[in-house]
Formats: structure tokens, sequence, C-alpha cells
């Protein structure tokens, strides 16, 4: 980088410690205040600009300004009030950078929440205080509530978060905030949820959400303060290597010598000259002769990065094939997953649909389903399909034998989609147990 | 604007963007990489060259592109921008392929109802029709979500139907990087690969890599006519309306796209390290300094984009 944007990172940057942005979703009903926290978030984080609050100003027509509105950015989102699909936001502090996944709370839920969690290092669970009845010895939660808490833990999504919002309706905060704490602690116990941190907020008037709270009954950090602090999920530089094959280059030079160059986003490990691997599924073994990154020769590339492979001698490796330390992996073509459908046709036993591991399409069929998981107590029923929104425990069997991980080890190795064969719909989202 | 500058945060999103444009070359057959001369084709046409080529002596790129470059010409573009696409694709070797929206005027696919009429919105029926006769499967754009509210809602690899229509409804879930890039023929994918960036990643991109821009990205002297709060540029295609008093402005370009719909600002940032500098403590969007034809409605840009814009 050059000396003048050196010297712009020194004067605008406190530390540099993050790899990349947080991306976090936010989880909560229609009504629950999620539109407003994002847009609060985005305007004190000062990511809104002159032209797009004169908008909202011209909109309010002299009444305070309503934040909500910054996040609906389609025309029929705007006509019926609410929010239809996943939309991307960014902001960034003098820390650090953040991507919102802004999944909406509607009817489709899952499906949407599926959505926005996968890759997702955090997600924000909203908590609408004033739907609580705080009058009880204990507080019962709203079942969404526990409908998203359960579904984020399901996805594996690293970090939880519960902001407690509309803290302002209450005339004695101090005490609902402790109520609903002890019950949202007590609810994420028994399910096995490790929360990170249960924050109070006003979305509507700000408070707590970049500003701390000034106050005699919390002396916590503000929700922004929470964020600035949660990990980004890290690839595994350590240990064994994986790489899908994503693209095969021929590079003649010239010479009538065509070296091809094996590239792929490395799921795990690092490689460098002099590495023995194996190509999977077909066992191959071969030794690394050179190793490439955007355009150039390097001496190593790690986890996370794109690794172009050159090998010593010429192997019958492409697409969707798996670069990999060899003996580490075992493809199989029968696995147990947790199946999340999205689509409004229901996941058929038998019916052969496409799936997608690393690179690689490949024909499949649920064999099973096993049971369908309730998501208000995550229980387990018996089932013979799974309907949109639904989420299942199942056997797959597929045409080709895959490297499957499973995905609490593994994010790249243990996901895969379903797709449906005759729409091209993406169907469902697998993960591998 | 006080904002992180992660060097991390830049290779981060280069890997990304480097991944999504080896997906389009391996996934589709007939690609192609939309390129006008604007910074935001510039940069990704950068992360092609480091995508796809070799780095050799000197440290240029060796090497062509696995695709072609195809521009949409309004015929009211900057000329400036013009001779620098030109002159970009022959240092590169590169394949360009020009769809002129006046030969959809003689065509007759697109009437104009008067003249000067702003081409714009017009040349969405040219791209269509080069995306048919060229038979392109993908076309690779450099839209970024923070541009726009109906961008943000947008996929990375986003679905088109056999008309070329974006359904915002029916997008395809997009889960993990296992993208779903199955297609009917007669469809098409429009893939962005700098989704994520923000204007502010691009110009330290820009300046982090010397990537060649046009001329008018930097400050120079330029003839503007003050109208409704914009610098709007001195042209034969706009006019000074009666009573409009023509001025000289130092100016610079945040955006370059069609001439009748494109506005300077006041700034007087000489090169790339200026502009970031100045990004960071800018107050107005990038559209809503620049462009005349997204006011006219909250929803232009998704109505636009529902009839097969870019």
């Amino acid at each position: 980088m050059s000396a003048v944007l050196n010297s712009l990172i020194h004067h605008e940057t406190d530390v540099d410690t993050q790899h990349r942005a947080l991306r976090f979703l936010t989880a909560g009903s229609v009504d629950d205040g999620k539109s407003t926290l994002i847009g609060r978030l985005l305007f004190d984080s000062r990511a809104i600009l002159a032209d797009q609050l004169d908008t909202l100003e011209k909109r309010a027509a002299g009444a305070p300004i309503d934040l909500s509105l910054l996040t609906d950015g389609l025309e029929a989102e705007r006509e019926q009030g609410i929010t239809i699909d996943v939309a991307y936001r960014y902001f960034a502090t003098r820390t650090r950078k953040f991507i919102i996944a802004d999944a909406p709370g509607h009817e489709q839920y899952t499906r949407n929440m599926v959505t926005a969690a996968a890759g997702s290092d955090a997600a924000v669970v909203l908590v609408d205080i004033t739907k609580l009845d705080l009058e009880q010895a204990e507080v019962t939660l709203l079942p969404q509530t526990r409908r998203h808490s359960l579904l984020a833990h399901l996805l594996r999504v690293p970090s939880i978060v519960f902001a407690i919002n509309k803290i302002d309706a209450l005339v004695h905060p101090a005490e609902g905030y402790a109520k609903v704490s002890r019950a949202l602690r007590q609810f994420a116990e028994e399910a096995g949820i490790e929360v990170q941190a249960i924050v109070p907020v006003s979305a509507l008037r700000g408070d707590n959400v970049t500003q701390p709270l000034e106050s005699n009954w919390y002396q916590g950090p503000s929700l922004l303060q929470v964020l600035e602090s949660l990990p980004t999920v890290q690839e595994k530089v350590e240990g064994r290597l994986a790489i899908p094959v994503q693209y095969v280059a021929t590079n003649g030079d010239g010479t009538g010598h065509q070296p091809r160059t094996l590239w792929g986003r490395i799921a795990h490990g690092q490689v460098q000259a002099g590495d023995e691997i194996q190509i999977l599924p077909s066992g191959q073994k071969a030794r690394v002769v050179e190793v490439r990154k955007a355009g150039s020769t390097v001496a190593q590339v790690v986890a996370g990065e794109s690794a172009g492979v050159l090998l010593d001698r010429q192997l019958d490796a492409s697409r969707g094939d798996w670069i990999v330390t060899p003996g580490s992996s075992e493809p199989t073509n029968a696995f147990e997953a947790t199946l999340a459908w999205l689509d409004t046709e229901a996941a058929q036993v038998g019916r052969k649909y496409w799936v997608r591991h690393g690179n690689r399409w490949v024909q499949a069929r649920i064999t099973a389903i096993e049971h369908k998981v309730d998501i208000h107590t995550l229980q387990e029923a018996d089932a013979h399909e799974l309907a949109v929104n639904e989420i299942g425990h199942v056997r797959i069997e597929t045409q080709q034998p895959l490297p499957v991980e499973p995905y609490a080890a593994n994010r790249v190795g243990g996901a895969l989609i379903v797709v449906d064969p005759t729409t091209n719909r993406t169907s469902g989202a697998l993960l591998v147990r | 604007m006080s904002q992180q500058i992660s060097e991390s945060h830049l290779n981060h999103l280069e890997e990304e963007a480097i991944f999504i444009l080896r997906e389009v070359a391996a996934s589709f057959e007939r690609p192609a990489l939309l390129f006008s001369g604007g910074k935001d084709s510039c940069v990704v046409l950068r992360l092609a060259e480091k995508a796809f080529k070799n780095r050799v002596a000197g440290n240029e790129f060796s090497g062509r592109l696995p695709f072609p470059l195809l521009h949409v010409d309004t015929g009211h573009n900057f000329p400036e921008v013009i001779a620098f696409r030109d002159q970009r694709v022959a240092e590169m070797g590169e394949r360009l392929v020009v769809g002129h929206l006046e030969d959809s005027m003689a065509r007759g696919t697109v009437r104009l109802s008067h003249p000067l009429e702003s081409r714009n919105g017009h040349q969405t029926v040219t791209l269509l029709e080069a995306i048919e006769e060229h038979r392109f499967d993908c076309l690779i754009g450099g839209a970024r979500r923070d541009e726009e509210k109906a961008r943000a809602k947008e996929r990375i690899f986003s679905h088109r139907d056999s008309f070329g229509q974006w359904q915002p409804k029916e997008q395809r879930p997009e889960l993990w990087n296992l993208f779903n890039t199955r297609i009917r023929p007669g469809e098409h994918f429009r893939a962005f690969p700098i989704s994520n960036w923000t204007e502010l990643d691009v110009w330290l991109y820009i300046a982090r890599e010397n990537i060649p821009l046009p001329s008018l990205y930097y400050a120079h002297e330029r003839s503007v006519i003050r109208r409704k709060g914009l610098l709007v540029p001195l042209t034969e295609v706009t006019p000074p309306e009666a009573g409009e008093l023509v001025e000289t402005a130092t100016v610079r370009f945040r955006t370059v796209g069609d001439m009748t719909c494109t506005c300077p600002v006041e700034s007087s940032a000489l090169n790339a390290s200026d502009i970031v500098a100045e990004t960071l403590t800018v107050t107005v969007s990038e559209r809503g300094a620049t462009r005349m034809d997204d006011r006219t409605s909250e929803a232009s840009m998704e109505r636009r984009k529902k009839e097969g814009y870019f």
C-alpha cells in the first residue's frame, strides 16, 4: 500500500486487528423495531448521507423522521410497509467495518433467516420488552424470541446477542431489564445457547445503541461496543489441507508445454511448493511444484485465500475435485444432515435433486426424514415430508461420493445447497451432522 | 466520517471478488464483462486481470481474459471516456463488443419522445439485444450494494428470466459461497463481484493498485450550469435553459454515465489518494450528488432493473 494510504490508515484507525468486516444478521418480528434499530446504527454511525436523510425528512413532513424507512428498499415494501427480502447494509466505525444481513421477520422468517445466517459471524436477536408480561414472577418469552434464537443456534451462528428493545417505554426499566435477562439466560441455558451479551436499548431514542446508556442500573457496553468486540469466523490455517478446485487454467507458454493451474479457495490448511497432495475423489497423489496467488508465484497460500496449485505431474483433476493432504479425508455417498427447507414445494423422500458441495454439483436424494424439528422447542416429531420453513434431520444419498465433514467442524466441507431440477430454485440448505 | 481503513479488509474484498470472477468463468459458457470505462468497471477489470492473467517482468499482466468486454454506448457518453475505453482495450489486447443505442434506434426498437431525451433508460433495450445477439449467459457488472436501495437487495449472482428481467420476489437465496448458477436456455445471470464494496473501498483500491481512470474523475475546469442543486455539465445535449448562467468551476466526476444525466461535484482532488481523503468526509451519496435520473422517483432504479437495466 502506498505511503499516502499508510498515513491515512494511521491517522484514521485505532486498531486494525480484524481480517475482515463483521457480518451479522438481525432477527426480530414485525413491529419489534428491527428496521428502526438498523436505521439507528446507520444513522448514528453516519452511514446515512445528507440526500438520503433529505428524502426521509420530506416524507416525515415536519414530524420526527422514521429511521425504519432507511432499510425498505423495494417499492412493494414501501407500499405494504413490510420487508420482503434480505438486504445488505454497510457501516463502519473507527475500529471496524460491518455488513448487516437485514432479514425480514415476516411469515417466511425461517427461509430468510437461514439465508442471512449462512456465513454470518453473529446474530442480534431483538426482544420487544413491551410485548412481555412483566407482572409475572417469571417472565414468559415470546415464541418468536425462542424461535429466532434456536434457529441461529441450529445454524451455528457463532455469537448470539440479545437486544432488549423499547426500554424507553417502561416506567421501571431496571426491573424489566433484570427480569427479562433472567428469563433469557434460563432459556439459553436449557437450549445450550451460549449468550455473548444481553443489551438494553431504545432504537427509537438511540439509547445504548451506539452511545452507552447513562444510568445507575446498567453499566454494561452499548450494542455497538458489543458488536465491535465480537470475533469473525477464522479459517483454520493449521492442520490438514482442503481445497475445492474451482477453476482450471491452462497456461500455454508458447513451447508446447501446457501446465495446468488448479485454482480454489482454501477451506482449511495451507499449501506450498514441495507439499504432497491427493486429488479426491480419484485418490491420485502428486507433489506441488508451484503456488500462485492473483497472477504471481508466492511462497505459501493459507486458508481463506485462493491458491493456484501447479503439480509435478499431469493428473486428471477438474472443477469439483478436492486437493487434500493424503489420507485425510474419506469421501462418502451417504450421510446425515440437518435440512432447512426453503421452497414452497415440499421436500420429498426419493425424489432426485441437485446438490452442490464445494464446487461440485451431483444428483442426490433424501433417503429418509428421521424427524422434523419443532423450532419453538427443538423437540423432534415424525414427518414424511418437509414443508417450506421446516427443518428436519435427514439421510442423504449422493450419486458420487463427496468428502463431507461435520458442519460444526468446518463450514466449507459441511454445507450443501439443494436445487430443484425442474425449477432451478434453491430449495434447501444442508448442514452435515 | 471516521472510518476504519484496513488493508486486510481490502485484501478480503479482493479475494471475494476474484473468487466470484472465477466462478463465472467456470460456470458459464459465454460470459462477458461490462466495461464502460467508469471507475467501478475499471476496478472489476483489474480484478479480472488478477484472476486470469499472469504477472510478467515489470509487473505487467500477460495473456487474455477468458471472456470479451461489452459496452453499451448510448451515443451520449463523454468523449474522454470513450477514448479511454478504446485505449485501455487496445493496451490490454482484449476483445470489446459495443452495442450502439443508435443501432436500436435505427431498428426501431428504441424510440425517443424528443431528440434530447435522456438515453440512459433506453440502453436496457440495446443491452438485451446485445445479450441475445451474442448469446451471453452471464454479464459481469461493477454494481455495488451501497449505491442505491434496490441494489442493496440484489444477489451477487442475480438471475434474469428469458425477458432479461429481474424478479425481486423470486431471488434465489444465497447461502455461503455455494452459488446456484443453474440456468435454462434463454435466461442469463448478472454477476456482481464488488457487491460488498463501498465507494471508499473502490477509491482505496484504485489508489493501491494504481488503476488508470478517465481524466474526468480528477479535478479539472469545466463549464457548468447550476440547476436544482446539481452542477449540470455544459454539453451539446445539455444546453442552458432560458435565463441560466454558464460558469466555470473546478470539478470532478464521482460517477460517469450518460452525459444527459451525470453531474460533477466541486473538487480539487488531483489523484486517487486525494479522493480517498475527500470520500472520508463526504456528506452526499454518490447518486444523490451526481444523478439527475434517480431523483424522479424513489423506485426509479428498481423499476428500471425489473425491465432488465443493469
